[in-house]
């Protein structure tokens, strides 16, 4: 076997497998969202955009992602710098808050529906504190404020690790010379972090926001589990076209949809926060 | 006089300072166990507690619900399904994607920068959509509704992770290694068998491991494709409007439980493979 050829062969099986299972689909995706039976048609997206929900659906998704994403960046950044500096117990830290990271968003939001559930514990502590006379049924249409603080709070106890992970490796990354040399001119931990830290961080910075900015957008059964029909996302309105309503074309439609918002933003974030070239580390 | 007290004065922000610091190390561990807390508490208590008021914060031990959970119809055959499509995902993450790692560590070839850019982009799609349009490419095929069909899909979801893991762990072991055994003998392929793998191997394991895990916890491609085999998940998502609390808890608690042996078993590499990928 040819040693020029060799690495070709290697990366074969996986050239091929995404071939079939994600560019096709991709192009498949397209095609049924375009077509209704006879030719190409923009009837899918007029169905959709013409239903009363869908602009209730699009802010619901947007409005939970603007309002996880940055408390999640922010306490990622908090705890990747917390677990810096730690000589005592750091695996013992990480390991804990990197559980979340393994939970699926339907356990997220089961865990979560034992706090906020009528009976829940939620209520038991209020309940306890004198707050409350008798349990209140929290996960109602009159209380949507409470159904999206629900959904948020689940959203960043279960997807913070991942953003976490990722800033851990970066700043892992980072020589220690550079802070060493800052301390030496007399900058504060804080100035150490802005001037170090996340200029450095950078590209891992990037990796976290799209990777979470993407999965803020397919949010799915954590909102299933919590709100039900009370709070409709993008997702979920995906799957009961396809579902309830039997309409793959509109499902693909909406599919079609949820990608260009996701890579919109995608090009956003590696846009703002691209690295110039000799810059890296 | 007032030089001590400076220095006594440094030395209280600095005990307070650390204190503050190792509270909220604390408060944030609290953060992330107590909801998992009170899920087992749920799980592990009757029936009528669970869907009582008010709730003990001490568990009583009654393993009624994980009962009624086992012999609720169907819930122990998608318990069944959900391992088979992780163990398919398993094999098939790491079959496919090793090789690839293998490559991207060994060998400068043209078309590399772009392979990776490739492994990496799909990772940027919500790629659970894609199951809605080979829902239809299955039923042609007449792998719809199969274990073999899902694995496939979140296969493609594992292979990002399985190809970066791998490309870290290859990267880590010494081209040296190899070098020598060919010296002594040993072909490309023997010396990979003989020297490389035996080291590897823990690594791969985390790695599969990893490939599970994403599978397990897969909802939404997993209850498009799946409908007399319903997987956990999916058999659990679909539920949600009918089913009582107790198996809704259970249900959850039995859905993290791998997740906390998993990513214990894998801690050591999670960061070796963030940190590779991002040079």
């Amino acid at each position: 076997m040819s040693p020029r050829l060799l690495p070709y062969i290697l990366i074969l099986p996986v050239t091929l497998f995404l071939s079939v299972f994600f560019l096709y689909p991709f192009v498949l995706v397209s095609q049924q969202a375009f077509t209704t039976g006879a030719g190409f048609t923009l009837e899918n997206f007029d169905e959709i955009v013409s239903y009363w929900k869908f602009p209730i659906t699009i802010r619901n998704t947007l409005l939970l992602a603007a309002a996880v994403v940055p408390i999640q960046l922010a306490l990622a950044l908090l705890m990747a710098t917390m677990v810096n500096r730690m000589q005592k117990g750091r695996d013992l830290v990480l390991y804990i808050w990197t559980i979340p990271l393994g939970i699926s968003d339907l356990a997220a939001g089961l865990t979560w529906l034992a706090i906020f559930e009528q009976s829940g514990f939620l209520n038991t502590m209020m309940g306890g504190l004198g707050i409350v006379e008798k349990p209140v049924n929290l996960l109602t249409f009159q209380n949507p404020g409470i159904v999206f603080l629900a959904i948020a709070l689940a959203e960043i106890w279960r997807a913070t690790a991942i953003m976490l992970v990722i800033l851990v490796a970066g700043i892992g990354l980072i020589p220690k010379e550079y802070y060493e040399a800052a301390e030496v001119f007399g900058a504060s931990p804080w100035k150490r972090f802005l001037r170090i830290t996340l200029p450095l961080l950078r590209p891992s910075l990037q990796t976290a926001l799209v990777l979470r900015v993407i999965l803020a957008f397919e949010i799915f059964a954590v909102v299933q589990a919590l709100g039900g029909t009370l709070f409709p996302v993008l997702m979920g309105e995906t799957y009961a076209y396809q579902f309830d309503l039997l309409n793959s074309g509109a499902a693909s439609a909406m599919a079609l949809i949820i990608l260009v918002i996701s890579i919109g933003f995608t090009l956003i974030i590696l846009r703002a926060l691209r690295v110039p070239k000799g810059a890296q580390i | 006089m007032t030089d001590a007290a400076t220095i006594d004065a440094g030395a209280d922000t600095r005990r307070t300072g650390r204190y503050l610091y190792v509270a909220s190390v604390v408060l944030l561990c609290a953060w992330v166990i107590v909801p998992i807390y009170f899920l087992l508490i749920n799980t592990l208590s009757s029936p009528e507690t669970v869907n009582s008021f008010p709730k003990p914060f001490l568990p009583e031990f009654d393993l009624a619900s994980l009962t009624f959970f086992a012999n609720f119809a169907g819930m122990l055959t998608a318990l069944k399904n959900s391992i088979i499509v992780a163990a398919l995902t398993m094999i098939m993450s790491i079959a496919v994607g090793a090789p690839a790692g293998y490559a991207l560590s060994r060998f400068d070839f043209r078309g590399k920068e772009l392979f990776r850019l490739l492994i990496l982009l799909t990772r940027a799609f919500p790629l659970p959509l894609l199951a809605l349009p080979l829902a239809v490419m299955f039923i042609r095929t007449g792998l719809d509704d199969t274990a073999f069909g899902l694995a496939l899909v979140h296969t493609t979801l594992a292979i990002p992770f399985a190809v970066l893991i791998t490309y870290s762990l290859f990267s880590g072991i010494p081209l040296e290694l190899e070098e020598a055994a060919w010296t002594l003998g040993c072909t490309r392929f023997t010396a990979f068998t003989k020297v490389v793998l035996p080291l590897i191997l823990p690594g791969i394991t985390a790695s599969a491991i990893f490939a599970f895990v994403i599978s397990w916890n897969e909802v939404f491609a997993a209850a498009v494709l799946t409908i007399e085999n319903r997987t956990l998940t999916a058999f659990l998502l679909q539920n949600l409007d009918t089913s009582p609390l107790h198996l809704k808890f259970a249900g959850g608690f039995i859905l993290v439980v791998p997740a906390l042996i998993f990513i214990f078993a894998v801690r050591k590499y999670l960061f070796a493979m963030w940190g590779i990928a991002n040079r």
